[in-house]
């Protein structure tokens, strides 16, 4: 849940130091870091959404083939029970 | 593997592109070729995985990627026909970025089709070995491109090929083998599982909507790019391109030599993607690709320090040098490698070129480090179009399983050579530590696969 947050100020930071006049490398300008955090931002917003579902055990259902068949009835939002640990 | 091949000779060809569409000095040029590199690959791709996907949900998957066959075709042919920058001017890199962007889009749409198309037709129990063969045409097609590109190099010779008009016959020779594809596509039939949904009326309405706006199966997506595509993409890149680049700038072999060791290390391994995709129908998709991820982790930074260490001159001994002119210099080591040393110019500053030719023993160490590598790749690759089909129904299929693929691939593999360069501009860095970012990748899939991927292989898909 916090890798997504955590990469995207990773990229940002990274761009903020990386990018000047001086170098002649892909990191060193702006365009690919533009086009790099725009598309990798919707990812990682995906990855902490990601994390949340596993957080609450929104998966034991598909670990589970027998739940599965449970789950494929209920409602959404209600589908299993978070993990207990 | 036609798709692929049109995609990699742009790669492969990269620096003479630059050259005659995106002169550095010219700020547009550049502009538009750094634009080439990062949004065809980046945003197109994914792009192109939603309107196709979309569409080959909509109207089935034979046409759909048709479609995409013929729009990679002929963006790759009309590359080559493209007059330069030096005629034609600004038009010259507007045009090849433009058709460059519609590869990425072409291609976003093709995977999932094929991987569907096959996937829908095969037997339950041979799900993995049928679609394995659709797994082996990304590495096809790099070898493919490699081996046209090195043959028209040697019938036309290097100036021909490099300042004339040489590296326009691998582009031009695209339409020959796009129109053998359409013939045979043309002759194809749908898939039966969409053809039967279709005669009853049951396809999707929306298919985005339905895959990405349903908890459901929006879970499924994540489930599939976090815990498979996103391991296997770092995975198979750093295998095949990142390996190449290392051989080529870090242990400066000569770009013939490192292409023909990379070309057999392909050919060594292609067969274990049918392999491996054929074990995955018995011991399960999960075990094999976690288990690539897991090699990979584990044995990249040995592998390639001894890449380094093959090539590592100063560990060897000199026999004798000889100077072939005032700029350039051989250097006979005891072991049979050969070094090429060129100074010369650059804005002000001599800069020294590398170029070695490793002995027999040398090479085919080198070519069988790669072929491991690529044996990773085959581990990680080779079932993940059955696992992928398994895990989305028939009516939104397509576009399900081709967005995680195509960022897997296209966003997480892709930035292993943008990333690998961030990461060693930290100081106290060596030439090894630009592999953190595969490991550590393939290390969080793998994580996350072990935790929660279940094997589906035995159930009928519908």
């Amino acid at each position: 849940m916090i890798i997504g947050p955590i990469a995207i100020a990773f990229l940002i930071f990274s761009a903020f130091v990386n990018i000047n006049g001086v170098g002649k490398g892909d990191i060193n300008k702006p365009l690919p870091w533009i086009i790099i955090i725009s598309i990798f931002t919707p990812i990682a917003i995906g990855l902490t959404i990601f994390g949340w579902y596993c957080w609450k055990g929104e998966y034991s259902a598909h670990l589970n083939p027998r739940l599965n068949d449970i789950v494929g009835q209920a409602p959404e939002g209600r589908t299993s029970q978070p993990h207990k640990s | 593997m036609i798709e692929w091949y049109d995609f990699y000779i742009f790669g492969s060809l990269s620096t003479i592109i630059a050259a005659k569409f995106f002169p550095s000095e010219n700020p547009t040029a550049a502009l538009l070729s750094t634009l080439a590199t990062f949004a065809a690959g980046f945003i197109v791709r994914p792009f192109g995985a939603l309107v196709f996907g979309r569409l080959g949900d909509l109207i089935g998957r034979k046409y759909t990627f048709l479609l995409t066959l013929v729009l990679m075709g002929l963006s790759t042919f009309l590359i080559g026909l493209v007059p330069s920058y030096a005629t034609i001017g600004a038009w010259a890199p507007a045009l090849v970025l433009i058709l460059r962007l519609l590869q990425g889009l072409a291609l976003g749409g093709e995977y999932g089709g094929a991987a569907t198309y096959v996937a829908e037709h095969a037997p339950a129990h041979r799900r993995g070995f049928f679609t394995s063969w659709i797994q082996t045409t990304a590495t096809l097609g790099l070898f493919l491109s490699l081996a046209v590109i090195l043959s028209i190099r040697r019938i036309t010779g290097v100036e021909e090929f490099t300042n004339g008009n040489g590296w326009r016959y691998p582009f031009l020779l695209s339409i020959v083998l796009v129109i053998v594809s359409i013939i045979i596509r043309l002759k194809m039939k749908e898939s039966p599982l969409f053809a039967k949904l279709k005669s009853e009326g049951k396809t999707s309405v929306n298919p985005l909507r339905e895959s990405f706006g349903h908890k459901r199966n929006f879970k499924m997506v994540l489930l599939a790019l976090f815990g498979a595509t996103m391991g296997q993409g770092v995975i198979w890149y750093t295998g095949q391109f990142y390996a190449q680049s290392f051989i080529l700038t870090k242990c400066h072999i000569e770009y013939e030599h490192a292409n023909i060791i990379i070309l057999i290390g392909l050919l060594l391994a292609t067969p274990f993607f049918i392999v491996f995709g054929a074990l995955s129908d018995k011991w399960g998709r999960k075990k094999i690709m976690l288990a690539g991820m897991l090699l990979g982790v584990l044995l990249y930074r040995p592998i390639f320090q001894q890449l380094y260490n093959i090539a590592d001159t100063d560990k060897k001994q000199i026999q004798n040098t000889q100077m072939v002119s005032a700029s350039q210099n051989l250097t006979q080591y005891t072991d049979g490698t050969v070094m090429k040393t060129t100074s010369q110019e650059l804005n002000g500053k001599t800069e020294i070129k590398k170029e070695i030719t490793l002995s027999n023993t040398g090479q085919w160490s080198m070519i069988g480090l790669v072929a491991i590598m690529v044996l990773f790749v085959t581990m990680v690759y080779g079932p993940i179009a059955a696992f992928l089909v398994e895990l989305f129904p028939t009516k939104i299929r397509y576009t399900s399983m081709s967005l995680p693929y195509h960022i897997g691939n296209g966003v997480f593999g892709g930035l292993v050579p943008f990333i690998a360069t961030l990461i060693t501009t930290i100081k106290g860095t060596d030439h090894l530590s630009g592999l953190w970012y595969p490991i550590g990748v393939a290390s969080l899939s793998f994580i996350i696969g072990c935790l929660y991927l279940s094997d589906k292989k035995d159930q009928m898909i519908h």
